[in-house]
């Protein structure tokens, strides 16, 4: 796979059912304008469409899965229709091992976020839920895009729902938040647009399959490689660009904060794996220390710092910092690997590449029912200060067992999918250094330490005050989500295997292209 | 077997799903009924299988039971290794679990959370076979984190006592730092195998152990020691060896019953079994065994001065298990892993009685357990007494006993060893007989003879307890009492184990025993000459002349020896340490790190300097901006001067 051009293109795609993934983009979207347009009534049309048009998606969403091609690599659910012909910008979709699961997580969380609002939000409901739809369909659209600047496009569209999410229904410093969400987001993208400007002048297309067998020399690729970096740095986030996330998960409404963890968080891990290490493998290579020294960086550094947090959305927006630096250290620690190993190991890189992505996926599903739980009981107190709470199990026993659950899947217990990706990295990474896995390793401890304190702190105990006293136990609406999710958790965490299945043919194809030198 | 092995695993499990889903609709009895019935078939199956292999010469049983994943061409699945070593286990773990059930009827009975604590411990039975009967490390993985949170849902299980949830997170984080040692020696393995299974890991232990591995610098470490000693830091979490056995003593909050099957009987020997099941990694690794041995000994004679000054009656058994534990490790790390095994047996019988006959006290006395409030409670509690008796005498080792004879085998062994550090070894596990025999007789006087210093309330309810909680007491007498007696030739000296355990030749110090070893009599009269065994009288003369004949000496002594006695007080000032120090300074770094590096720095400096910088500069750059005309001519006129002039030259 050197050479580029159409017909290699052509041969590395199936093509089949056109049209499936257009559908469940534009559907939403769709979905969101007609909401808009009914705006709010008394018989609140908004949400009963908004959660019949998330559904509707999630089913058809289904068949990525059923009827995916498990052992090929190639793109599948291809479509190609010319869009900008003077500059060969191709309205270009199609899904592989790795972006299937992640779009599914999308569709999956959203129609649990649409439950999670129904009674909630009470101002202008019908924008809230089209935002969601509309961000849905956007989030999709980046995972399925194919050509460089329809995936821009839908990148940057992100932005504008989110935003509006956060800055409307937010908290008290909402502003401040937006403003440094936006910019944050914003300055990184505008970097890779120039990159992705470049590929184009260099390769002439836009296909990012083009761009992943385009020869470039080491300058050019580390030029390329930081201008990624700094886009897909700002989105995991990594350390030090990551400020931004426990401000606006504060101040966003659960929904938001469910989404932004759950799904946009893993557009930056996405990057990594779609454009970074295929694109440019060499400044990937050169540069690896830098990741590898990020990432454990997030996992201690901030592992410290999320004991400390007296919020418990920012303790949880911490932990997702801390979680998401397993999975840019399964993805950058393969030439590490390489080099302690010798090159025949590539059983070791695979762990770390599939760890990484298993943890993406777990990552989301967790960190979505933890930013849940603590909406329901925001919803109740108004109040997110763990220090207000203390003795929750005596009032609320049904939904005090399942956080409990949750925080110890997200302390990496085994037979919960948040083990999964820890273990395949942490193996993973002592094949590359004792110290790596060392660093890695520390995360049994702290995670555990900050989750199960908190979990202390705010459920266990007698009943502190009378707020706590005054609460009642979730309700069936409540209860649903917080039970599919824990299912999901468990089920993903007894069997992965479906999941890795999926993967496997894609990471392989990935490895052996990052493996190939450009130079 | 496939179905069999599978039945004995999941009817525990289903219980537990029974009772903890659907407690309410069936109500306290039907909880108690389907554990016990799940728990009962487990047990029964578990005998048969034991009896297959013994008897039946059934061979060792080694099957996927599905695949949980494959990546990068390595297996990971959950299975099942079952041999004799894997039969014995479930058959102690099963029994135990099973008087522990029945047991709880009664201990349990006045409980709001009656149902929740059978699905607990029923989940927690499922958990341990799981962490027994597996056949790779991801599994044993899996057990192991799965028993560590039962155990922390049930030290916590009383969830509104302050001193309840801080002992299960303090048990939940110490193990946790256990599973970060163990998790790396997992990874070390797989490094050079390539694989998660047991079998290809005892295939090349000898070869793992020329492999090595740059730690610091360029100095070259042993992969296999790394493996190995990672390895077993998980067992110092799990077996509560020092300085990780922090926890244990204070997991006493819990309920009687767990205190019993999870911290006496089963859990904690977790990693003592898993030592003895990783032996052909251990044994080409001296390095990990002379660790093994020294932290052993350590735990086996500090954790018991520890329980000589205690005043509650379940944490003197709670230190007595920790003595008992660093005596198992002490086997291990001797290369005698069969006699490690054999301790924790007949340990898991008459500890789990010590455990349970305290509970018996404890609900008698309505919830009393302080021993300065007991005493003379033998004419009140018969069964209770006798079976405590039988408990306390197999704890010191009296000749005839189940712990006579495990324990008197694992000091010889100690003394035949070759291992650096044996030496110490040896003193430190003789030296703990005879503290093992003052503060067991110590607690046994304290609470059954003497002076009655029982509130006059308690008293008039004084009464032996139900038949649901004897029961399980007398059950348990019988096998501390003679399961010595037969089972000491073939475990030790025979070939039970058969491959299950790996002893290099030079290691083997068993086998050395095993020559001289002419059935238990022979053994039993051995014994009689030994220094182990007046050792342990002498321990139970001085307790009984302390604290029966001569109560003031006791005090006496106290007085004399304040200052140990305030250093063992205070356990050492570990916990002191941990909670001061590590806990502390971990806070003040996440402080720190928080106020200092995200906020001050990144944020203040980067973030928001950023944006005041560039509000500065155009703060600058607009006072250019003038807005007289001739300011911009003349601007106009230099530049074009500079650019013409450049171009001229």
């Amino acid at each position: 796979m050197c050479a580029g051009g159409l017909a290699d293109l052509v041969a590395r795609e199936a093509f089949t059912d056109m049209g499936l993934l257009s559908t469940i983009i534009w559907l939403p979207i769709a979905g969101g304008v007609v909401i808009l347009a009914l705006g709010d009534q008394r018989a609140r049309p908004d949400r009963w469409l908004a959660l019949v048009v998330s559904v509707i998606t999630f089913a058809l969403s289904l068949a990525l899965w059923t009827d995916f091609d498990f052992t090929s690599a190639r793109m599948q659910f291809v479509e190609r229709l010319p869009w900008i012909n003077a500059f060969k910008v191709y309205y270009y979709l199609g899904v592989d091992g790795i972006s299937t699961p992640l779009i599914l997580l999308t569709t999956f969380l959203t129609p649990m976020i649409v439950i999670a609002g129904w009674e909630v939000i009470k101002e202008r409901p019908a924008q809230y839920f089209a935002a969601f739809l509309i961000l849905e369909g956007l989030m999709i659209g980046t995972f399925a895009a194919l050509d460089a600047m329809l995936f821009y496009v839908f990148w940057e569209a992100m932005l504008i729902p989110m935003f509006i999410i956060i800055g409307v229904w937010g908290g008290e410093r909402r502003v401040y938040a937006t403003l440094k969400f936006f910019l944050y987001t914003f300055l990184g993208s505008v970097l890779m647009l120039v990159a992705l400007v470049y590929l184009h002048l260099q390769s002439g297309s836009y296909a990012i399959l083009d761009f992943h067998n385009l020869p470039l020399t080491g300058t050019e690729q580390t030029l390329i490689f930081l201008a990624f970096l700094v886009a897909f740095a700002v989105k995991v986030p990594m350390w030090p660009v990551h400020t931004w996330l426990p401000d606006a998960h504060v101040e966003a409404p659960t929904g938001g904060s469910v989404i932004l963890a759950a799904v946009l968080l893993k557009m930056g891990g996405y990057g990594f794996v779609r454009f970074s290490l295929p694109i440019t493998p060499d400044a990937s290579s050169a540069l690896d220390w830098l990741l590898i020294g990020l990432s454990l960086i997030a996992v201690v550094y901030i592992g410290f710092v999320a004991l400390v947090q007296q919020d418990m959305k920012k303790l949880i927006a911490y932990s997702s910092i801390a979680h998401m630096g397993f999975v840019t250290l399964g993805f950058f620690i393969v030439w590490a690997i390489l080099a302690n190993t010798g090159m025949e190991d590539l059983g070791a890189i695979s762990m770390g590449i599939t760890g990484g992505m298993v943890q993406m996926i777990s990552h989301g599903l967790i960190s979505g029912a933890l930013f849940l739980c603590v909406g329901v009981l925001y919803d109740r107190m108004h109040s997110r200060q763990i220090a207000d709470y203390g003795g929750v199990i005596n009032t609320m026993p049904k939904f005090s067992a399942l956080l409990v659950f949750f925080a110890l899947a997200n302390a990496g217990l085994p037979g919960t999918s948040g083990f999964v990706g820890e273990f395949l990295v942490i193996l993973a990474s002592f094949q590359a250094s004792f110290w790596y896995a060392f660093l890695a390793a520390t995360t049994l401890i702290l995670g555990a330490a900050y989750t199960l304190w908190m979990v202390k702190r705010v459920v266990f105990g007698d009943i502190a005050n009378d707020n706590v006293k005054a609460l009642h136990d979730m309700n069936r609406r409540e209860g649903l989500i917080l039970i599919v999710l824990a299912i999901s958790v468990l089920a993903l965490g007894l069997y992965p295997a479906p999941l890795v299945e999926m993967m496997e043919p894609s990471i392989n194809n990935l490895i052996a292209h990052i493996l190939q030198s450009k130079l | 077997m496939d179905n069999i092995l599978l039945t004995i695993v999941l009817s525990p499990l289903l219980a537990a799903i029974i009772a903890g889903l659907a407690g309410k609709q069936i109500g306290r009895k039907g909880a108690h009924t389907v554990t016990i019935l799940g728990v009962a078939i487990s047990c029964a199956l578990s005998l048969y299988v034991l009896k297959a292999q013994l008897i039946d010469g059934m061979p060792v049983y080694n099957e996927t039971v599905y695949q949980w994943m494959s990546v990068g061409g390595i297996n990971m699945e959950v299975g099942f290794l079952v041999d004799r070593l894997t039969a014995l286990m479930m058959s102690v773990v099963t029994f135990v679990s099973l008087m522990v059930h029945i047991y709880t009827i009664g201990y349990m009975h006045d409980d709001p959370g009656y149902q929740r604590f059978f699905s607990y411990i029923s989940l927690f039975t499922f958990s341990m076979l799981m962490l027994v009967m597996s056949n790779n490390f991801l599994q044993l993985f899996f057990g192991w984190e799965a028993v560590g949170v039962v155990s922390y849902l049930l030290i916590g299980f009383w969830y509104t006592r302050p001193t309840a949830i801080f002992a299960n997170l303090k048990a939940f984080l110490v193990n946790r730092v256990g599973d970060f040692g163990f998790i790396l020696g997992i990874a070390a393995i797989v490094l050079y195998t390539g694989s998660l299974d047991y079998f290809d890991a005892f295939v090349a232990g000898a070869d793992i152990a020329g492999a090595t591995i740059n730690i610091v610098g360029d100095s070259q470490w042993s992969l296999l020691t790394v493996a190995c000693i990672g390895l077993f830091v998980g067992a110092m979490g799990k077996s509560a060896q020092v300085p990780l056995h922090v926890w244990l003593p204070d997991s006493m909050e819990g309920p009687t019953p767990i205190s019993a099957l999870i911290h006496a009987a089963t859990m904690v020997t977790a990693g003592v079994f898993m030592v003895a099941r990783m032996s052909p990694l251990f044994e080409f690794s001296e390095t990990a065994l002379t660790f093994v041995l020294v932290i052993g000994a350590t735990t086996a004679l500090f954790t018991g001065f520890l329980g000589l000054v205690q005043n509650d009656i379940k944490r003197v058994v709670a230190y007595s298990t920790l003595s008992q534990l660093g005596y198992m490790t002490v086997a291990l790390g001797a290369s005698a892993y069969a006699a490690g095994i054999f301790h924790l047996m007949t340990h898991a019988f008459f500890k789990a009685l010590l455990f349970l006959a305290a509970g018996s006290v404890i609900i008698a006395l309505h919830h009393e357990q302080d021993m300065r409030k007991m005493g003379g409670l033998k004419k009140y509690m018969p069964i209770t007494y006798w079976t405590s008796l039988a408990g306390s005498l197999a704890l010191i080792g009296f000749p005839g006993t189940a712990g006579f004879f495990s324990k008197d085998a694992l000091i010889e062994a100690v003394g035949h060893s070759g291992i650096a550090g044996s030496g110490y070894a040896y003193y430190c596990v003789l030296a703990g007989v005879l503290i093992t025999a003052l503060y067991s007789f110590r607690m046994f006087f304290l609470v059954f003879h003497g002076k009655e210093r029982i509130d006059e309330d308690a008293r008039h309810h004084l009464h032996e307890s139900p038949w649901v909680v004897t029961l399980p007491l007398v059950m348990l007498a019988i096998p501390s009492l003679i399961i010595g007696w037969p089972t000491i030739g073939p475990l030790l000296f025979g070939d039970f184990f058969g491959d299950a355990i790996y002893v290099l030749p030079v290691h083997d110090v068993l086998g050395q025993l095993g020559a001289d070893y002419h059935g238990p009599v022979a053994f039993l009269q051995h014994g009689l000459q030994s220094p182990v065994l007046y050792l342990a009288l002498a321990g139970v003369v001085i307790a009984w002349y302390l604290y029966l004949r001569n109560p003031l000496a006791a005090q006496a002594i106290k007085d004399r020896f304040a200052v140990i006695h305030r250093l063992l007080d205070n356990k050492y000032y570990l916990d002191n340490f941990n909670e001061q120090v590590i806990a502390r300074a971990s806070r003040l770094i996440g402080m720190g790190l928080w106020r200092g590096g995200d906020g001050a720095l990144i944020d203040g400096v980067l973030v928001d300097g950023t944006a005041n910088l560039i509000g500065r500069i155009a703060g600058i750059v607009r006072r250019v901006q003038t807005g007289y005309l001739y300011h911009y001519a003349f601007a106009m006129v230099i530049g074009l001067c500079v650019l013409v002039g450049w171009l001229i030259w």
